[in-house]
């Protein structure tokens, strides 16, 4: 049953979110020993959280849109009293005095949380190997990683653990994994969604965004966790989210780009998969058989996405990092001096990549190297930005695939740090610019893993990258996906 | 291995970063980093002239908010994460007499 359709019946008084929770906890207990995408199952408090639903409904009142649907939240985003890892021994012990902003939202209207989920190590990483409590396994085949770095929310998702998912994307961290494991998932309009109390990666690109079994629960999602927040400075001040609203509009007449440079044929990038350039193409075909019309467009810088996004964003995360250093929050290893201190906490606190990321964007930065590099790749995002506004001159939305390949063995990448970062190669490039992205499954690839179609329109339109996902969707249904 | 990025410059972006690196860490990260600069090559050569810099995604401009006192967060339970606190203060060893 969709998260819509579980609200519908709860706020009817058919179903009762206890029972509808007991369902998903039944599940958690059958296969998350196999999967492991949780850090911490709330049970106690998501029990609580349903009654006072039942309850609510009960006494004849409204527990709100999303009453008794069932949520998994990323490890990164801060839940008052409950542990918040962002799966990293630095941050041991701590529990966050407040609530993040979708949080506080969901919790509104009705929302069940039933765990914080495990991503790669402040969310660095694509295949959510890089957890300090131990990587998390796709649900669709567990030698396989479920992406990254939502990868627990994806996965959570997909064992059917929660209806809803959120996870936050800096380069992809929604988009990826949930191509990965087979579910929808949405990046933002930088700025859409509050980023107050998701923990910080890279400030100029993170991104708060929605996971769901489907476009119309990941639409509902959205428009909630969307909207101005006055304690996100960043956040839109008139961003009024309209998704579910366009669900039903079609394709008719909208004007369809393929991104040559991300499409696998010629002068594209390479390392694109054949199975998955077959996915696309099939996609591609599928709104054109719906209206759209379809043609190749060029967005040149596109093909050093990956070259820029790698210096900005662990420049910013040498930045944002540089607060855990054993003085306020978190591991504390003694040192005879302060500076002894920190050097001690944050070696032992962090892992590999973060430390690998915290290197490469303190070396990015430093003196000498500045102009080369982190100079160069902030002219790379105007760069950029200029090119999606010529090519949203000439058509409404863009097609690529979400990743590369689909999701790929564990332990297959995780020794060499490049070949990982290339996953990313396809989604890169709206984080540097801040526009929305979807992806939705489009069929399987040769091995019988689920390939992502990903839709890409301009800054605030976001509503447009769901009502494409639906037709898609439908298409891949019908099986018009392969 | 590439030679972007010498071992002396990998100890030396460590001492800023306050990370201590054993000595199989300095050579791997010698090597991928290495890697990675390779292959930000292409930003790094590029001609990029006059394009102004894009340090973040929105024209913002700063966002201020009236001058009045709201509530915030209770000093003594942010305290209470603090792996040492006394006096209602953060509390850490020595800052006198380190080495820059």
């Amino acid at each position: 049953m969709s998260a819509i359709e579980t609200a519908r019946a709860v706020r009817a008084g058919e179903r009762s979110a206890v029972e509808v929770l007991e369902e998903h906890l039944a599940r958690i207990d059958a296969r998350e020993a196999e999967i492991h995408a949780f850090n911490l199952v709330t049970e106690e408090s998501a029990r609580v959280q349903a009654e006072a639903v039942d309850a609510t409904v009960a006494a004849g009142g409204d527990p709100g849109p999303l009453a008794g649907a069932t949520v998994a939240l990323k490890d990164n985003m801060c839940t008052r009293g409950i542990p918040t890892t962002c799966s990293s021994k630095i941050l041991e012990g701590w529990i966050p005095p407040y609530d993040a902003t979708v949080v506080t939202k969901l919790a509104a209207a009705g929302a069940v949380f039933v765990g914080k989920t495990n991503l790669d190590e402040f969310a660095m990483g694509s295949s959510t190997e890089n957890s300090a409590f131990g990587a998390t396994h796709n649900p669709l085949d567990v030698s396989r990683v479920p992406g990254g770095s939502s990868g627990g929310s994806a996965a959570s998702v997909a064992a059917g653990f929660a209806a809803l998912g959120i996870g936050s994307d800096t380069g992809g961290s929604v988009r990826q994994p949930a191509a990965f494991c087979g579910v929808v998932g949405m990046k933002p309009t930088y700025g859409a969604v509050s980023r107050y109390g998701l923990i910080a990666f890279g400030s100029s690109l993170d991104q708060i965004g929605p996971f769901a079994a489907d476009v119309a629960d990941a639409a509902a999602l959205f428009d909630l966790i969307a909207g101005h927040d006055p304690r996100d400075t960043t956040s839109i001040v008139d961003f009024v989210p309209s998704a579910g609203a366009v669900l039903d509009q079609g394709v008719d007449g909208l004007r369809v780009g393929v991104v040559r440079e991300l499409s696998g044929g010629p002068g594209s990038v390479e390392g694109i998969s054949p199975d998955v350039i077959a996915r696309t193409n099939a996609a591609v075909e599928a709104l054109a058989a719906a209206g759209a019309e379809v043609e190749e467009v060029s967005v040149p810088s596109a093909t050093l996405g990956l070259s820029a996004y790698y210096l900005v964003a662990p420049a910013e995360a040498s930045s944002n990092l540089a607060r855990y250093d054993g003085v306020r929050f978190g591991l504390r290893v003694d040192g005879a001096t302060t500076g002894e201190m920190n050097t001690a906490t944050r070696t032992a606190g962090f892992g590999e990549e973060v430390k690998r990321r915290i290197m490469l964007g303190t070396y990015a930065l430093s003196a000498g190297y500045y102009d080369a590099f982190y100079g160069k790749a902030l002219k790379v995002r105007t760069m950029m930005l200029n090119d999606f506004a010529s090519v949203y001159d000439k058509v409404d939305v863009l097609i690529t695939p979400t990743a590369p390949t689909t999701a790929f063995p564990m332990g297959e990448r995780s020794q060499d740090p490049m070949t990982m970062y290339v996953n990313d190669v396809c989604t890169i490039p709206s984080n540097l610019v801040g526009h929305p992205g979807i992806s939705v499954p489009f069929g399987v690839g040769d091995d019988g893993m689920p390939v992502g179609v990903q839709v890409l329109a301009p800054a605030t339109h976001d509503a447009l990258t769901f009502r494409v996902g639906a037709v898609l969707e439908a298409a891949a249904n019908a099986g018009g996906e392969s | 291995m590439s030679e972007r990025i010498t071992r002396d410059d990998v100890v030396h972006v460590a001492r800023l970063a306050r990370l201590q690196l054993s000595e199989a860490e300095i050579d791997r990260f010698t090597e991928q980093l290495g890697d990675v600069l390779d292959h930000a090559e292409d930003v790094e050569s590029l001609d990029v002239g006059d394009i102004p810099p894009t340090a973040h995604p929105l024209p913002l401009v700063n966002v201020t908010r009236p001058d009045e006192l709201v509530e915030s967060l209770d000093r003594f339970e942010l305290l209470a994460q603090a792996p040492f606190a006394e006096d209602g203060h953060f509390r850490v060893p020595p800052v006198l007499g380190e080495q820059p």
